[in-house]
């Protein structure tokens, strides 16, 4: 049968990336300026989201995969003498993690407007802003430019965390904000010593650097942004007091904008500095997974094994991308969308069951399945797709990393494999402490199933996750043009 | 005997003139206008008055393309100048809508005499910034602070107010003693008052690295030092800030750091190239003093007017990290860092001015509470200043230290960038600070309750003067292109 010839789809749609970032910042201008009511004020950022994963799927499906380069570029001059530019696009991984990005952001904001948070129009404002700056980091192809969206996430987070957040608050956004600042200015200094040097703030033109220092100044951004072991510090705090959609964000989204940026940025622009540096970042990857691992099984909360097993997520994702191979790159994007999901959907229960008991503390809780069939089918599954049981879209993700860094020595996959062991203990131990075992004393009858609005915020990220679970060839195979992704990083994505 | 006057280009000075006429017409006001309208009548003058310093400033940009020195040599005639005049009347115009309902809001004994005093000083300003003679320099700078004097004495109800103006007096004589003697000493070194004479002589006669030479520059560095608030001749700052009214705490440190800098540069590129590896490190060295003690002093401040004086300081040390590169892009780099810095110094004061007369008593981190929710226009503003200060991409304060770190970076000066970072890191801290006391802590907890109870006085002038600040601050970042082309032919006027 002769192949249909395929219409040339002219791409058009280039603007979609300006307004993918520009939507929402703009919808928070708007939020901020107009007195409108609190429902008004919600009902506008729900709109806004929704439009945004619509715009999403509009660009994924013209998206071409198989076509090496940027694609739905856009290029403007902004700072013309030093070489920087208004340069937005997206490759394959990046239009995975941008929808991550629209797609969680969209739960979190709809579950925000579900809990009728207070200060309405301040709070939907900044989610929206969080929205656009985190969507910015993903298509942003200037270094410069890709910093201002990497610190302008900070912000929105920052009072969304200190306004929103538990009594603890204070001391974690300080402790957040000190810490990733710390990482990313040094960040600028890096970027402002290789744009000056090559002449050009370009990620796409620009020329590789053999620089360790550089090299080391990008790094050590992402890794506290991810984060990866010892640069964890900030993380218990700040997940523990910010509002749970918040945590959701910052575990589920915010997270991978470190581990996108070790591929983007320091892996594909510091070739020779990335293999000498290899076994130390495989380390921290490694320790990050296990360590993390063994911290969420000791956790007493909820909210602290998911947060602890994000810091083993993000250390799993560094092993794929450090190992350097095929499977090591397609695991890895694999992993950030599945491990975003996952952990968005998790944060959002807990923040359910937090709701209906006023704690998180696994002594207070218990036997919540009982009476409570949606809260314990929806829990049952995200936590089960989590521990990455075979068939699972976690379980792809996890292999093709495992295999990936087998393929680099047998032993990274092997403390990998470790480590999976560790996420199913403690998974199952938060589960049955949830839901089976005694009924703890907070549980009380008055403490309902989760309600339409909930699971209609809820069901569609596990059905996503589902639907990677059937086919996880969909992200893992459509991440890198050719499928081919240690050329396609060698090449730096041109 | 004939005495041949010298060719007086008034187009040069029509912006200086402007203000001088202006003051002069607010000072007659303040004893033949009624008291009833001399509020109203001084602060329009004084508008109108800096409308038309913009308007020359623009048009002497426009049509100073190719510089050249006016009335025999002693004013510069540039587009240096004039958009530094532009930044100074620009702070000058908000100046007055801050001052007209907030300088003496108890009586309207010596509201005229303000607006004259203040339209004086940005005048001696403008001139200051064009002079090309060591003369013309010393007197212009003593034309603006002995205005300047006044007005942080001006308010004497205030507690502090008096203090603040005899403490600038004695320090700030001091300073241009210190410039005085230092333009002594090179004029006895090289027998030149101007600026391009002395260049030129230091080359003819080989005084590169004449003792007497170099001891009269450090001392004008010094002298420069005082007026741009710079460690470690900076003590005087946090107290005058705080004791002066904040209307004129906004106005100097705005419009002094814009003047002090604009015409640092201009002297030390124009009189000294051949001393730039002497001026070059003890700029930088002065960037790094003023970045440390500037930030950590300003780390235990609770009161926010004086963490703000010391913010000011570390601000003249980023800023001197471009003059200190000495380069086309530190030229271009310090314009956009004035530019932008301006609006939100003058900005972050203005909003404090407003909190101050609400609570009766000088702003505190603890009496902040609760401003951001009650006042959701300043609030936000002021949020957007304190971002732009510590250079999130919030604003143009995020451009300006990538452009004052680039510049340090092209000059080689790697690890100026480092500590450029480090000092943002720890600013952080103490701008957070704020933030969070404005909206992270409830004002219910803390009891703070306005004077008299009642909602705040609508301040329609101070509104606008902030949005204008706002709209400067956050504006330049994406306006980067133009403001930096602005700034490339202004630079260009000076040799390099």
């Amino acid at each position: 049968v002769p192949a249909l010839p395929v219409p040339e789809r002219e791409v058009t749609v280039s603007t979609f990336t300006s307004l993918l970032v520009w939507l929402p910042i703009g919808a928070a201008l708007v939020v901020w300026a107009l007195p409108l009511s609190r429902y008004a004020t919600g009902a506008l950022a729900v709109l806004v989201s929704l439009v945004e994963v619509g715009i999403w799927i509009e660009q994924a499906t013209r998206f071409d995969f198989d076509r090496h380069g940027l694609q739905f570029e856009q290029h403007h001059s902004w700072i013309s003498d030093l070489g920087v530019s208004y340069h937005l696009g997206e490759y394959g991984f990046s239009l995975w993690l941008v929808g991550l990005t629209v797609v969680a952001m969209a739960a979190c904001i709809g579950y925000g407007f579900w809990v009728g948070r207070d200060r309405a129009r301040a709070y939907f404002g900044l989610m929206l802003f969080l929205t656009g700056a985190t969507v910015g980091v993903f298509v942003a192809q200037d270094l410069l430019l890709f910093y201002a969206f990497f610190e302008g996430m900070l912000i929105p987070l920052y009072v969304l965390v200190g306004v929103w957040g538990g009594p603890g608050r204070l001391g974690a956004t300080v402790k957040f904000l000190i810490y990733t600042m710390a990482g990313s200015l040094l960040m600028l200094a890096a970027l402002i010593v290789y744009g000056l040097k090559v002449g050009t703030f370009d990620l796409v033109d620009g020329p590789t650097s053999p620089s360790r220092w550089i090299f080391l100044g990008f790094m050590l951004a992402f890794v506290i942004k991810a984060p990866l072991f010892p640069f964890h510090g900030w993380l218990p705090d700040a997940y523990r007091e910010a509002p749970p959609e918040v945590t959701a964000v910052l575990s589920g989204v915010i997270a991978k904008a470190g581990t996108y940026g070790m591929l983007r940025i320091a892996i594909a622009k510091f070739p020779e500095p990335t293999s000498y540096y290899r076994t130390l970042m495989l380390t921290l990857a490694a320790l990050a997974l296990v360590y993390g691992s063994l911290l969420a099984f000791r956790s007493p909360t909820l909210r602290g094994v998911v947060a602890y097993s994000s810091l083993a997520q993000s250390g799993l994702i560094a092993l794929g991308l450090f190992s350097g191979t095929n499977l090591g790159y397609d695991g890895a994007v694999l992993q950030m969308v599945a491990h975003g999901l996952v952990s968005t959907a998790l944060f959002l229960i807990a923040g359910t069951v937090e709701r209906r008991t006023t704690t998180d503390q696994f002594s207070l809780l218990g036997g919540m399945a009982k009476g409570r069939p949606a809260l314990a089918t929806l829990l049952m599954t995200v936590g089960i797709i989590s521990l990455a049981v075979p068939g699972s879209a976690s379980f792809a993700g996890e292999f093709l990393i495992l295999a990936g860094a087998f393929q680099r020595h047998w032993w990274w996959a092997a403390i990998g494999a470790g480590a999976i062991v560790l996420a199913a203990m403690y998974m199952l131990r938060a589960i049955s402490a949830v839901l089976h075992e005694a009924r703890g004393s907070t549980v009380t009858d008055a403490a309902l199933d989760l309600r339409p609005g909930e699971l209609a915020l809820i069901v569609p990220l596990v059905a996503a996750l589902l639907f990677l679970s059937a086919w996880p060839a969909g992200v893992s195979h459509h991440a890198f043009a050719g499928d081919n992704p240690t050329q396609v990083v060698k090449g730096q994505f041109r | 005997v004939t005495i041949h006057t010298p060719h007086v280009d008034w187009f040069a000075i029509s912006t200086i003139l402007a203000l001088l006429g202006a003051s002069f017409v607010a000072l007659l006001a303040a004893v033949l206008v009624p008291r009833a309208i001399r509020r109203p009548f001084a602060a329009v003058v004084s508008l109108l008055g800096f409308a038309g310093g913009v308007v020359t400033s623009i048009w002497l940009y426009v049509d100073s393309a190719t510089p050249h020195a006016a009335i025999s040599g002693t004013f510069e005639r540039d587009r240096w100048t004039a958009l530094a005049q532009l930044v100074i009347c620009g702070i000058g115009f908000v100046t007055t809508l801050v001052g007209w309902e907030h300088i003496a809001s108890g009586s309207d004994d010596h509201i005229a005499e303000f607006f004259s005093l203040l339209t004086a000083s940005a005048a001696g300003m403008a001139f200051f910034v064009g002079s090309a003679n060591l003369m013309v320099m010393f007197l212009s700078l003593e034309w603006f602070s002995i205005a300047l004097y006044v007005m942080c004495a001006i308010d004497y109800d205030i507690e502090g107010s008096l203090e603040a103006g005899l403490k600038y007096l004695i320090i700030g004589s001091f300073g241009s003693a210190a410039l005085l003697f230092g333009c002594a000493l090179v004029y006895g070194s090289t027998n030149r008052i101007d600026f391009t004479g002395i260049a030129a002589a230091v080359g003819s006669h080989g005084l590169t690295g004449d003792a007497l030479l170099v001891l009269g520059l450090a001392m004008i560095i010094a002298g420069l030092g005082f007026q741009s608030s710079s460690a470690p001749f900076h003590m005087w700052t946090p107290d005058v800030y705080e004791g002066a009214p904040t209307t004129v705490t906004a106005f100097m440190s705005a419009a002094t750091k814009v003047a002090a800098f604009a015409l640092a540069f201009r002297l030390l590129r124009t009189a000294f190239p051949q001393e730039e590896h002497l001026w070059s490190w003890a700029f930088a060295g002065i960037a790094v003093a003023s970045l440390a003690i500037g930030n950590f002093a300003a780390l235990v401040q609770r009161n926010v007017k004086r963490m703000l004086a010391y913010s000011s300081i570390s601000h003249a040390g980023f800023i001197l990290i471009g003059l200190s590169a000495g380069s086309t892009l530190g030229g271009r780099a310090l314009m956009y860092y004035l530019i932008v810095y301006s609006a939100m110094a003058f900005g972050s004061f203005a909003v404090l001015a407003a909190r101050e007369r609400e609570l009766g008593a000088p702003v505190t981190l603890d009496n902040l509470a609760g401003f951001g929710w009650e006042r959701p226009f300043l609030g936000v503003a002021m949020w957007f200043f304190l971002f732009g200060f510590a250079g999130l991409p919030v604003g143009g304060g995020f451009v300006a230290k990538f452009y004052v770190l680039s510049a340090a970076y092209d000059h080689g000066w790697t690890w100026l960038v480092i500590v450029g970072v480090i000092a943002t890191l720890v600013s952080l801290y103490y701008y957070l600070a704020v933030v969070r006391a404005m909206y992270m802590r409830p004002s219910e907890e803390l009891r703070v309750a306005a004077v008299g109870g009642g909602a705040p006085a609508a301040e329609p002038f101070l509104h606008v003067a902030v949005a204008a600040a706002l709209v400067v601050s956050v504006g330049s970042l994406f306006a980067v292109g133009p403001l930096i082309d602005l700034a490339k032919h202004a630079t260009s006027a000076l040799p390099f």
